[in-house]
Protein backbone atom coordinates (compact mmCIF):
# COMPACT_ATOMS: atom_id res chain seq x y z
CA UNK A 1 0.00 0.00 0.00
CA UNK A 2 2.74 2.23 0.78
CA UNK A 3 4.45 2.00 -2.22
CA UNK A 4 1.47 2.16 -4.36
CA UNK A 5 0.87 5.60 -3.05
CA UNK A 6 4.81 6.38 -3.26
CA UNK A 7 3.98 5.22 -7.02
CA UNK A 8 0.65 7.13 -7.45
CA UNK A 9 2.59 10.56 -5.81
CA UNK A 10 5.63 10.14 -8.14
CA UNK A 11 3.39 9.75 -11.05
CA UNK A 12 1.15 12.75 -10.23
CA UNK A 13 4.65 14.64 -9.17
CA UNK A 14 6.42 13.90 -12.58
CA UNK A 15 3.94 16.08 -15.02
CA UNK A 16 4.24 18.63 -12.47
CA UNK A 17 7.84 18.79 -12.46
CA UNK A 18 8.26 18.69 -15.88
CA UNK A 19 6.12 21.65 -16.39
CA UNK A 20 7.67 23.53 -13.82
CA UNK A 21 7.16 27.42 -13.97
CA UNK A 22 9.80 28.99 -15.58
CA UNK A 23 9.97 32.20 -15.11
CA UNK A 24 8.20 34.54 -17.85
CA UNK A 25 10.51 35.45 -20.47
CA UNK A 26 11.60 38.94 -20.97
CA UNK A 27 12.26 38.99 -24.64
CA UNK A 28 8.55 37.30 -25.26
CA UNK A 29 10.22 34.98 -27.20
CA UNK A 30 7.87 31.93 -28.63
CA UNK A 31 10.02 28.99 -27.96
CA UNK A 32 11.07 30.01 -24.31
CA UNK A 33 9.59 27.26 -22.79
CA UNK A 34 9.86 24.57 -24.84
CA UNK A 35 13.66 25.42 -24.98
CA UNK A 36 13.90 25.98 -21.21
CA UNK A 37 12.19 22.23 -20.57
CA UNK A 38 14.47 20.81 -23.10
CA UNK A 39 17.92 22.46 -21.78
CA UNK A 40 17.17 23.18 -17.86
CA UNK A 41 14.69 20.22 -17.12
CA UNK A 42 13.83 20.75 -13.32
CA UNK A 43 16.54 22.72 -12.76
CA UNK A 44 15.88 26.54 -11.33
CA UNK A 45 16.56 28.83 -13.44
CA UNK A 46 16.31 32.85 -13.62
CA UNK A 47 16.81 35.66 -15.82
CA UNK A 48 20.34 37.87 -14.41
CA UNK A 49 21.87 40.50 -16.39
CA UNK A 50 25.11 39.46 -14.95
CA UNK A 51 25.34 37.20 -17.49
CA UNK A 52 26.31 39.30 -20.36
CA UNK A 53 25.69 38.49 -23.98
CA UNK A 54 27.38 40.93 -25.92
CA UNK A 55 27.19 41.33 -29.51
CA UNK A 56 26.79 44.07 -32.16
CA UNK A 57 23.94 46.47 -33.03
CA UNK A 58 23.37 44.64 -36.34
CA UNK A 59 23.72 41.09 -37.97
CA UNK A 60 25.87 42.26 -40.79
CA UNK A 61 26.57 38.66 -42.31
CA UNK A 62 24.16 36.26 -41.44
CA UNK A 63 26.57 33.29 -41.70
CA UNK A 64 28.74 34.63 -39.02
CA UNK A 65 27.48 36.65 -36.32
CA UNK A 66 29.74 37.70 -33.46
CA UNK A 67 28.78 36.86 -29.71
CA UNK A 68 30.38 36.54 -26.48
CA UNK A 69 29.16 35.24 -23.04
CA UNK A 70 30.99 36.91 -20.05
CA UNK A 71 29.69 35.29 -16.79
CA UNK A 72 33.28 36.54 -15.51
CA UNK A 73 31.62 38.12 -12.48
CA UNK A 74 29.51 35.37 -11.27
CA UNK A 75 31.24 32.83 -9.12
CA UNK A 76 30.74 29.07 -9.62
CA UNK A 77 30.31 28.76 -13.13
CA UNK A 78 30.39 25.54 -14.25
CA UNK A 79 28.38 25.46 -17.47
CA UNK A 80 27.91 27.73 -20.67
CA UNK A 81 25.08 27.33 -23.36
CA UNK A 82 25.08 29.57 -26.21
CA UNK A 83 21.55 28.85 -28.05
CA UNK A 84 19.45 30.94 -30.63
CA UNK A 85 15.77 30.42 -30.27
CA UNK A 86 14.78 30.64 -33.37
CA UNK A 87 17.63 28.63 -35.24
CA UNK A 88 16.60 25.52 -36.45
CA UNK A 89 19.60 24.32 -34.44
CA UNK A 90 18.99 26.20 -31.48
CA UNK A 91 21.97 25.42 -29.19
CA UNK A 92 25.76 26.35 -30.71
CA UNK A 93 28.11 25.68 -28.06
CA UNK A 94 27.89 23.25 -24.64
CA UNK A 95 31.29 25.08 -22.75
CA UNK A 96 32.67 23.87 -19.18
CA UNK A 97 35.19 26.26 -17.92
CA UNK A 98 36.71 23.74 -15.72
CA UNK A 99 40.14 25.14 -15.06
CA UNK A 100 39.05 28.74 -17.20
CA UNK A 101 37.91 31.34 -16.69
CA UNK A 102 33.54 31.58 -17.82
CA UNK A 103 34.16 33.51 -20.80
CA UNK A 104 33.37 32.03 -24.42
CA UNK A 105 32.95 33.84 -27.31
CA UNK A 106 32.41 32.78 -31.14
CA UNK A 107 30.38 33.31 -34.38
CA UNK A 108 27.35 31.83 -34.89
CA UNK A 109 25.23 31.33 -37.82
CA UNK A 110 21.00 33.33 -37.85
CA UNK A 111 18.28 31.82 -40.16
CA UNK A 112 15.85 34.82 -39.22
CA UNK A 113 15.24 37.24 -36.30
CA UNK A 114 15.95 35.43 -33.10
CA UNK A 115 16.88 35.90 -28.93
CA UNK A 116 20.27 35.31 -28.60
CA UNK A 117 20.81 33.85 -25.41
CA UNK A 118 23.22 32.89 -22.69
CA UNK A 119 22.69 30.58 -20.25
CA UNK A 120 24.91 29.73 -17.09
CA UNK A 121 24.79 26.88 -14.76
CA UNK A 122 26.12 27.27 -10.89
CA UNK A 123 27.75 24.80 -9.43
CA UNK A 124 24.74 24.28 -7.45
CA UNK A 125 22.62 23.43 -10.46
CA UNK A 126 20.90 26.41 -11.13
CA UNK A 127 20.94 28.38 -14.25
CA UNK A 128 21.14 32.18 -14.78
CA UNK A 129 20.22 33.44 -18.61
CA UNK A 130 20.26 36.32 -20.53
CA UNK A 131 20.25 37.41 -24.35
CA UNK A 132 18.81 39.94 -26.05
CA UNK A 133 16.64 40.10 -29.55
CA UNK A 134 18.68 40.52 -33.14
CA UNK A 135 17.18 41.33 -36.77
CA UNK A 136 18.89 39.20 -39.44
CA UNK A 137 17.98 38.30 -43.04
CA UNK A 138 17.01 34.46 -43.46
CA UNK A 139 19.26 31.94 -44.48
CA UNK A 140 22.13 31.70 -42.20
CA UNK A 141 21.94 27.95 -41.66
CA UNK A 142 20.18 26.87 -45.03
CA UNK A 143 22.82 28.47 -47.62
CA UNK A 144 25.56 26.86 -48.38
CA UNK A 145 29.05 27.69 -47.09
CA UNK A 146 31.77 30.23 -48.55
CA UNK A 147 34.18 26.87 -49.11
CA UNK A 148 31.59 24.79 -50.41
CA UNK A 149 30.82 27.13 -53.27
CA UNK A 150 34.52 27.69 -54.10
CA UNK A 151 35.13 24.38 -53.49
CA UNK A 152 38.63 24.28 -51.16
CA UNK A 153 37.24 22.84 -47.98
CA UNK A 154 38.76 20.06 -48.12
CA UNK A 155 42.20 21.40 -48.96
CA UNK A 156 41.84 22.96 -45.79
CA UNK A 157 40.66 21.22 -43.41
CA UNK A 158 41.93 20.74 -40.50
CA UNK A 159 43.91 24.01 -40.54
CA UNK A 160 44.45 25.99 -36.92
CA UNK A 161 45.59 29.10 -36.24
CA UNK A 162 45.53 30.73 -32.97
CA UNK A 163 47.62 32.44 -30.26
CA UNK A 164 47.48 32.53 -26.25
CA UNK A 165 48.73 35.82 -24.14
CA UNK A 166 48.62 35.97 -20.60
CA UNK A 167 46.13 38.24 -18.84
CA UNK A 168 45.53 39.37 -15.28
CA UNK A 169 44.39 36.14 -14.49
CA UNK A 170 45.19 33.03 -16.71
CA UNK A 171 45.55 33.32 -20.48
CA UNK A 172 43.47 34.49 -23.38
CA UNK A 173 43.78 32.04 -25.94
CA UNK A 174 42.23 32.48 -29.92
CA UNK A 175 41.52 29.74 -31.90
CA UNK A 176 40.51 29.45 -35.53
CA UNK A 177 39.79 26.49 -37.72
CA UNK A 178 39.02 25.35 -40.97
CA UNK A 179 35.83 23.65 -40.93
CA UNK A 180 32.55 24.06 -43.05
CA UNK A 181 30.12 23.07 -40.28
CA UNK A 182 27.78 21.54 -42.70
CA UNK A 183 24.42 22.24 -40.89
CA UNK A 184 22.75 19.56 -43.21
CA UNK A 185 20.06 22.12 -44.10
CA UNK A 186 21.96 22.22 -47.42
CA UNK A 187 20.69 20.20 -50.33
CA UNK A 188 22.49 16.63 -50.81
CA UNK A 189 25.29 17.87 -47.99
CA UNK A 190 25.14 16.14 -44.67
CA UNK A 191 25.40 17.16 -41.60
CA UNK A 192 29.54 17.59 -40.88
CA UNK A 193 30.78 19.67 -38.10
CA UNK A 194 33.28 20.06 -35.16
CA UNK A 195 31.33 18.37 -32.39
CA UNK A 196 33.83 18.48 -29.79
CA UNK A 197 36.94 20.67 -28.27
CA UNK A 198 39.26 20.14 -25.28
CA UNK A 199 41.91 22.31 -23.96
CA UNK A 200 44.35 20.96 -21.97
CA UNK A 201 47.97 21.88 -20.19
CA UNK A 202 51.45 20.65 -20.99
CA UNK A 203 50.85 18.26 -17.77
CA UNK A 204 47.81 16.46 -19.72
CA UNK A 205 45.24 18.59 -17.27
CA UNK A 206 41.54 19.17 -18.77
CA UNK A 207 41.35 22.90 -18.36
CA UNK A 208 38.28 23.67 -20.18
CA UNK A 209 35.88 21.40 -22.81
CA UNK A 210 32.85 21.59 -24.79
CA UNK A 211 30.14 20.27 -27.15
CA UNK A 212 30.09 22.36 -31.00
CA UNK A 213 26.97 22.08 -33.45
CA UNK A 214 26.91 22.91 -36.67
CA UNK A 215 25.18 26.37 -35.91
CA UNK A 216 28.58 27.74 -35.21
CA UNK A 217 29.68 29.38 -38.51
CA UNK A 218 31.86 27.72 -40.53
CA UNK A 219 35.51 28.10 -40.01
CA UNK A 220 35.04 28.61 -36.42
CA UNK A 221 36.19 30.95 -34.22
CA UNK A 222 36.74 30.96 -30.61
CA UNK A 223 38.23 32.97 -27.32
CA UNK A 224 38.40 30.86 -24.35
CA UNK A 225 40.50 31.80 -21.18
CA UNK A 226 41.79 28.65 -19.79
CA UNK A 227 43.94 29.07 -16.59
CA UNK A 228 47.56 29.22 -17.79
CA UNK A 229 50.81 30.90 -16.96
CA UNK A 230 53.10 33.05 -19.05
CA UNK A 231 55.31 30.76 -21.15
CA UNK A 232 53.02 27.58 -20.28
CA UNK A 233 52.20 25.31 -23.47
CA UNK A 234 48.17 24.61 -24.22
CA UNK A 235 47.07 21.98 -26.23
CA UNK A 236 44.19 22.03 -28.00
CA UNK A 237 42.04 18.49 -29.50
CA UNK A 238 39.19 18.25 -31.43
CA UNK A 239 36.64 15.95 -33.09
CA UNK A 240 34.29 16.28 -35.73
CA UNK A 241 31.25 14.18 -36.76
CA UNK A 242 33.34 12.20 -38.74
CA UNK A 243 35.55 11.17 -36.25
CA UNK A 244 38.51 13.35 -37.30
CA UNK A 245 40.58 14.44 -34.80
CA UNK A 246 42.20 18.01 -34.71
CA UNK A 247 45.49 18.73 -32.38
CA UNK A 248 46.77 22.25 -32.23
CA UNK A 249 49.18 23.43 -29.75
CA UNK A 250 49.79 26.77 -28.41
CA UNK A 251 52.53 28.32 -26.35
CA UNK A 252 50.86 31.57 -24.11
CA UNK A 253 53.01 34.22 -25.00
CA UNK A 254 55.59 35.45 -22.08
CA UNK A 255 54.04 38.86 -22.46
CA UNK A 256 50.84 40.41 -22.78
CA UNK A 257 49.21 42.38 -25.88
CA UNK A 258 49.42 45.31 -26.53
CA UNK A 259 45.94 46.90 -26.18
CA UNK A 260 44.29 48.20 -29.20
CA UNK A 261 44.94 51.31 -29.46
CA UNK A 262 41.44 53.81 -29.13
CA UNK B 1 -24.76 49.32 -31.86
CA UNK B 2 -22.41 48.08 -33.18
CA UNK B 3 -21.26 44.17 -32.45
CA UNK B 4 -17.88 43.49 -30.87
CA UNK B 5 -17.11 41.39 -34.42
CA UNK B 6 -17.27 44.74 -35.94
CA UNK B 7 -15.51 46.99 -33.87
CA UNK B 8 -12.98 44.94 -33.76
CA UNK B 9 -13.05 44.16 -37.43
CA UNK B 10 -13.24 48.15 -37.79
CA UNK B 11 -10.08 48.10 -36.20
CA UNK B 12 -8.28 45.40 -38.06
CA UNK B 13 -9.31 47.74 -41.27
CA UNK B 14 -8.23 50.94 -40.05
CA UNK B 15 -3.99 50.97 -40.48
CA UNK B 16 -4.83 49.53 -43.90
CA UNK B 17 -7.12 52.11 -45.28
CA UNK B 18 -5.21 54.71 -43.22
CA UNK B 19 -1.45 53.60 -45.18
CA UNK B 20 -1.05 55.43 -48.66
CA UNK B 21 1.90 54.57 -49.90
CA UNK B 22 4.91 56.51 -48.61
CA UNK B 23 6.74 59.10 -51.28
CA UNK B 24 10.39 60.82 -51.19
CA UNK B 25 10.92 64.36 -50.45
CA UNK B 26 13.62 64.99 -53.36
CA UNK B 27 14.80 68.99 -52.63
CA UNK B 28 17.24 69.55 -54.48
CA UNK B 29 19.41 72.59 -53.68
CA UNK B 30 21.89 74.23 -56.13
CA UNK B 31 25.94 73.65 -55.77
CA UNK B 32 27.52 74.70 -58.83
CA UNK B 33 25.56 76.40 -61.51
CA UNK B 34 24.04 73.91 -63.32
CA UNK B 35 24.71 71.67 -60.76
CA UNK B 36 21.86 70.57 -57.92
CA UNK B 37 22.38 68.22 -55.36
CA UNK B 38 19.70 65.89 -53.50
CA UNK B 39 20.78 65.08 -50.47
CA UNK B 40 20.73 61.93 -48.77
CA UNK B 41 19.60 61.02 -45.46
CA UNK B 42 22.69 60.52 -43.09
CA UNK B 43 21.55 57.18 -41.63
CA UNK B 44 21.69 53.54 -42.34
CA UNK B 45 18.72 51.91 -45.08
CA UNK B 46 16.12 51.89 -42.82
CA UNK B 47 12.23 51.94 -43.30
CA UNK B 48 12.02 55.48 -42.05
CA UNK B 49 14.23 57.23 -44.79
CA UNK B 50 13.19 54.65 -47.64
CA UNK B 51 16.99 53.53 -48.09
CA UNK B 52 17.77 57.26 -49.80
CA UNK B 53 20.84 58.24 -48.20
CA UNK B 54 22.76 58.75 -50.95
CA UNK B 55 23.74 61.78 -52.58
CA UNK B 56 22.01 62.57 -55.84
CA UNK B 57 23.90 64.84 -58.90
CA UNK B 58 21.61 66.49 -61.20
CA UNK B 59 23.45 68.27 -63.82
CA UNK B 60 21.94 70.59 -66.89
CA UNK B 61 23.60 70.51 -69.67
CA UNK B 62 22.67 71.87 -73.58
CA UNK B 63 22.07 68.78 -74.43
CA UNK B 64 19.71 67.66 -71.44
CA UNK B 65 19.38 66.33 -68.02
CA UNK B 66 22.32 64.24 -66.71
CA UNK B 67 21.95 62.44 -63.25
CA UNK B 68 24.94 60.70 -61.25
CA UNK B 69 23.37 58.26 -59.65
CA UNK B 70 19.45 57.43 -58.94
CA UNK B 71 18.08 56.08 -55.77
CA UNK B 72 17.21 53.25 -54.14
CA UNK B 73 14.24 52.18 -55.66
CA UNK B 74 12.07 52.61 -58.87
CA UNK B 75 9.55 55.27 -56.83
CA UNK B 76 12.63 56.95 -55.92
CA UNK B 77 13.53 56.80 -59.53
CA UNK B 78 10.57 58.62 -60.35
CA UNK B 79 10.40 61.35 -58.65
CA UNK B 80 13.73 62.24 -59.00
CA UNK B 81 12.65 62.15 -62.49
CA UNK B 82 9.92 64.44 -61.93
CA UNK B 83 11.80 66.63 -59.89
CA UNK B 84 14.88 66.75 -62.58
CA UNK B 85 13.15 67.56 -65.79
CA UNK B 86 11.05 70.25 -64.07
CA UNK B 87 14.02 71.82 -62.99
CA UNK B 88 16.21 72.08 -66.11
CA UNK B 89 13.35 71.61 -68.55
CA UNK B 90 14.89 68.91 -70.68
CA UNK B 91 14.58 65.20 -70.84
CA UNK B 92 17.11 62.75 -68.54
CA UNK B 93 19.60 61.93 -71.19
CA UNK B 94 22.08 60.18 -69.37
CA UNK B 95 21.96 57.99 -65.53
CA UNK B 96 25.67 57.48 -64.70
CA UNK B 97 25.51 54.46 -62.24
CA UNK B 98 28.73 54.87 -60.15
CA UNK B 99 28.89 52.18 -58.61
CA UNK B 100 27.56 48.47 -57.57
CA UNK B 101 25.48 49.64 -54.28
CA UNK B 102 21.43 49.44 -54.18
CA UNK B 103 21.06 52.95 -52.64
CA UNK B 104 23.06 54.37 -55.55
CA UNK B 105 21.96 52.40 -59.03
CA UNK B 106 17.96 50.26 -57.71
CA UNK B 107 16.12 53.65 -59.42
CA UNK B 108 17.00 52.91 -62.38
CA UNK B 109 13.47 51.37 -63.82
CA UNK B 110 12.46 55.08 -64.21
CA UNK B 111 14.47 55.73 -67.06
CA UNK B 112 15.29 54.24 -70.60
CA UNK B 113 17.51 52.18 -70.22
CA UNK B 114 20.23 53.08 -72.94
CA UNK B 115 20.53 56.05 -71.19
CA UNK B 116 22.07 53.89 -68.08
CA UNK B 117 25.89 54.09 -68.36
CA UNK B 118 28.28 52.56 -65.80
CA UNK B 119 31.73 51.28 -65.68
CA UNK B 120 32.29 47.69 -66.94
CA UNK B 121 33.41 46.14 -63.63
CA UNK B 122 30.21 47.94 -61.97
CA UNK B 123 27.77 45.99 -64.48
CA UNK B 124 29.40 43.26 -63.89
CA UNK B 125 29.55 43.42 -59.96
CA UNK B 126 25.69 43.92 -59.97
CA UNK B 127 25.09 41.05 -62.34
CA UNK B 128 26.75 38.96 -59.85
CA UNK B 129 25.88 40.36 -56.28
CA UNK B 130 22.87 42.50 -57.36
CA UNK B 131 20.19 39.84 -57.03
CA UNK B 132 21.53 39.61 -53.20
CA UNK B 133 21.07 43.64 -52.71
CA UNK B 134 17.85 43.78 -53.60
CA UNK B 135 16.84 40.99 -51.37
CA UNK B 136 18.35 42.67 -48.46
CA UNK B 137 16.35 45.70 -49.68
CA UNK B 138 12.98 44.41 -49.69
CA UNK B 139 13.80 42.55 -46.48
CA UNK B 140 14.66 46.01 -44.99
CA UNK B 141 12.24 48.63 -46.94
CA UNK B 142 9.32 46.60 -47.82
CA UNK B 143 6.36 48.98 -49.76
CA UNK B 144 9.52 51.09 -50.44
CA UNK B 145 10.63 49.13 -52.89
CA UNK B 146 7.50 47.80 -54.70
CA UNK B 147 7.97 47.60 -58.38
CA UNK B 148 11.78 47.78 -58.31
CA UNK B 149 13.47 45.36 -60.29
CA UNK B 150 16.76 45.08 -60.88
CA UNK B 151 18.38 46.08 -64.11
CA UNK B 152 21.69 46.46 -65.45
CA UNK B 153 23.16 50.09 -66.99
CA UNK B 154 23.08 48.94 -70.95
CA UNK B 155 26.13 51.64 -71.63
CA UNK B 156 29.66 50.06 -70.37
CA UNK B 157 32.02 53.17 -69.81
CA UNK B 158 35.61 53.54 -70.22
CA UNK B 159 37.45 56.15 -68.64
CA UNK B 160 37.84 59.65 -70.61
CA UNK B 161 35.12 62.01 -71.32
CA UNK B 162 31.66 62.80 -72.31
CA UNK B 163 30.32 66.03 -73.67
CA UNK B 164 27.11 67.20 -73.78
CA UNK B 165 26.18 69.65 -76.31
CA UNK B 166 29.68 71.67 -74.77
CA UNK B 167 29.06 70.61 -71.13
CA UNK B 168 31.94 67.82 -70.77
CA UNK B 169 32.24 65.58 -67.85
CA UNK B 170 35.80 63.84 -67.39
CA UNK B 171 35.29 60.14 -66.13
CA UNK B 172 37.54 58.87 -63.96
CA UNK B 173 37.66 54.76 -63.55
CA UNK B 174 38.84 54.21 -60.33
CA UNK B 175 37.92 51.01 -57.21
CA UNK B 176 38.61 50.66 -53.28
CA UNK B 177 34.75 51.28 -52.06
CA UNK B 178 33.82 48.56 -54.48
CA UNK B 179 35.76 46.83 -57.34
CA UNK B 180 34.23 49.50 -59.86
CA UNK B 181 34.31 53.05 -58.78
CA UNK B 182 32.84 55.80 -61.15
CA UNK B 183 34.07 59.73 -60.16
CA UNK B 184 33.18 62.22 -62.45
CA UNK B 185 34.42 65.83 -62.63
CA UNK B 186 32.48 68.33 -64.12
CA UNK B 187 35.00 70.75 -65.90
CA UNK B 188 32.82 73.85 -66.50
CA UNK B 189 32.40 74.39 -62.78
CA UNK B 190 35.56 72.32 -61.40
CA UNK B 191 32.89 70.16 -59.24
CA UNK B 192 34.19 66.64 -58.05
CA UNK B 193 31.15 64.20 -57.88
CA UNK B 194 32.89 61.32 -55.83
CA UNK B 195 30.88 58.76 -55.41
CA UNK B 196 31.05 56.32 -52.53
CA UNK B 197 34.95 57.04 -52.84
CA UNK B 198 34.49 60.09 -50.63
CA UNK B 199 32.42 59.80 -47.59
CA UNK B 200 31.64 63.57 -45.18
CA UNK B 201 31.02 64.17 -41.86
CA UNK B 202 29.52 60.20 -42.30
CA UNK B 203 31.50 56.82 -41.57
CA UNK B 204 32.79 55.40 -44.61
CA UNK B 205 30.59 51.60 -45.48
CA UNK B 206 33.14 48.33 -46.51
CA UNK B 207 31.15 45.70 -47.67
CA UNK B 208 32.97 45.53 -50.73
CA UNK B 209 36.15 47.65 -50.18
CA UNK B 210 39.62 46.72 -50.57
CA UNK B 211 40.97 49.38 -48.44
CA UNK B 212 44.66 49.13 -50.06
CA UNK B 213 42.79 50.07 -53.55
CA UNK B 214 40.37 52.57 -51.69
CA UNK B 215 43.54 55.33 -50.37
CA UNK B 216 45.08 54.90 -53.94
CA UNK B 217 41.98 56.58 -55.11
CA UNK B 218 42.15 58.84 -53.07
CA UNK B 219 45.53 59.84 -53.41
CA UNK B 220 44.41 60.00 -56.98
CA UNK B 221 41.65 62.65 -56.66
CA UNK B 222 43.56 64.22 -53.57
CA UNK B 223 46.36 65.21 -56.79
CA UNK B 224 43.40 66.30 -59.19
CA UNK B 225 42.82 69.95 -59.88
CA UNK B 226 39.23 70.30 -58.74
CA UNK B 227 36.94 72.51 -56.88
CA UNK B 228 34.15 72.12 -54.66
CA UNK B 229 33.01 67.71 -54.22
CA UNK B 230 30.12 66.13 -53.87
CA UNK B 231 30.57 63.12 -52.00
CA UNK B 232 28.38 59.92 -52.10
CA UNK B 233 27.40 60.68 -48.56
CA UNK B 234 27.37 64.12 -46.10
CA UNK B 235 27.35 67.59 -46.77
CA UNK B 236 29.01 69.43 -49.69
CA UNK B 237 32.48 70.03 -48.81
CA UNK B 238 33.04 73.39 -50.63
CA UNK B 239 37.09 73.17 -50.29
CA UNK B 240 37.31 69.95 -52.16
CA UNK B 241 40.08 68.34 -49.22
CA UNK B 242 38.34 67.84 -45.94
CA UNK B 243 36.05 64.82 -47.41
CA UNK B 244 38.82 63.10 -48.82
CA UNK B 245 41.28 63.07 -45.80
CA UNK B 246 38.86 62.47 -43.35
CA UNK B 247 37.82 59.74 -45.17
CA UNK B 248 41.20 58.68 -45.85
CA UNK B 249 41.93 59.51 -41.85
CA UNK B 250 39.37 57.17 -41.31
CA UNK B 251 40.37 54.11 -43.42
CA UNK B 252 43.44 54.59 -42.03
CA UNK B 253 42.23 54.24 -38.43
CA UNK B 254 39.99 51.35 -39.54
CA UNK B 255 43.12 49.07 -40.93
CA UNK B 256 45.38 50.09 -38.07
CA UNK B 257 42.23 49.63 -35.33
CA UNK B 258 41.42 45.63 -36.65
CA UNK B 259 44.90 45.15 -36.98
CA UNK B 260 46.14 45.55 -33.35
CA UNK B 261 42.41 43.78 -32.10
CA UNK B 262 43.62 41.08 -33.73
CA UNK B 263 47.05 41.20 -32.52
CA UNK B 264 45.77 41.81 -29.03
CA UNK B 265 43.76 38.76 -29.01
CA UNK B 266 40.52 40.66 -29.44
CA UNK B 267 37.06 38.68 -30.49
CA UNK B 268 34.89 40.64 -33.67
CA UNK B 269 32.70 41.79 -30.72
CA UNK B 270 35.03 43.70 -28.52
CA UNK B 271 36.61 44.88 -31.50
CA UNK B 272 33.37 46.48 -32.38
CA UNK B 273 33.12 47.88 -29.07
CA UNK B 274 36.22 49.15 -29.37
CA UNK B 275 36.36 53.44 -28.65
CA UNK B 276 35.99 55.64 -31.43
CA UNK B 277 38.23 58.59 -31.48
CA UNK B 278 36.70 61.95 -30.91
CA UNK B 279 38.53 63.30 -34.16
CA UNK B 280 35.65 61.07 -35.53
CA UNK B 281 32.87 62.42 -33.04
CA UNK B 282 31.36 64.16 -35.96
CA UNK B 283 30.75 61.20 -38.17
CA UNK B 284 27.14 60.09 -38.02
CA UNK B 285 27.03 56.06 -38.22
CA UNK B 286 30.46 55.55 -37.00
CA UNK B 287 29.86 52.38 -34.48
CA UNK B 288 27.28 51.24 -37.24
CA UNK B 289 30.12 51.19 -39.51
CA UNK B 290 32.76 50.70 -37.66
CA UNK B 291 30.63 46.82 -36.53
CA UNK B 292 30.13 46.20 -39.72
CA UNK B 293 33.92 46.43 -41.00
CA UNK B 294 34.75 44.41 -38.47
CA UNK B 295 32.42 41.71 -39.82
CA UNK B 296 33.47 42.76 -43.42
CA UNK B 297 37.58 42.16 -42.49
CA UNK B 298 38.02 40.26 -39.28
CA UNK B 299 37.96 36.62 -40.90
CA UNK B 300 40.35 37.23 -43.32
CA UNK B 301 42.38 39.61 -41.43
CA UNK B 302 42.78 36.75 -38.65
CA UNK B 303 43.21 33.84 -41.27
CA UNK B 304 46.31 36.44 -42.23
CA UNK B 305 48.01 37.87 -38.95
CA UNK B 306 47.37 34.40 -36.93
CA UNK B 307 50.05 31.75 -37.24
CA UNK B 308 49.35 27.88 -37.70
CA UNK B 309 48.90 26.18 -34.41
CA UNK B 310 47.98 22.51 -36.07
CA UNK B 311 51.52 20.80 -36.33
CA UNK B 312 53.13 18.68 -34.31
CA UNK B 313 56.43 19.76 -32.36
Amino acid sequence: MKAMVALLLALIAAPAQAAQDYPADPLGSPMWRAHAQILFGDDPVRFDARVKVEFPAIAEDQRAFPVAIDARGIPGVRRMLLFADLNPIPVALDYRPIHAAPYVATRIKLDQRTPVRGAVQLTDGQWLVSGGWIDAAGGGCSTPPVSRVKGDWADHLGEIRGRAWPQQNGARLRLGFRHPMDTGLVANIATYHLDHLAVKDSDGRLLAEMDMWASVAEDPALTLMPDAPAGGRLLVEARDTNGRDYVARIDVARQSPIPARP
Amino acid sequence: MLSRRSVLTGLALLPVVARAAESYAIEPEQIAEGIWMVRGADAPIQPDNGGAIANIAIVDTPAGTVLIDCGPSLRYGLALKRVAEGLTGKPVIRVYVTHLHPDHGFGLGAFDPTRAAALPGTIAAIEAQGQGFSDAMYRILGDWMRGTDLLLPRVALTAGQEDFGGRTLRLMALSGHSSADLALLDEQTGLLIAGDLVFHDRAPSTPTADLLAWCASLDRLAALDHGALLPGHGPLDPGGTAAIAQTRDWLAWLDATLTDAIAAGLDMVEAGMLPIPDRFAGLAAARYELQRSVSHFYPELEAQLLPRVDRPD
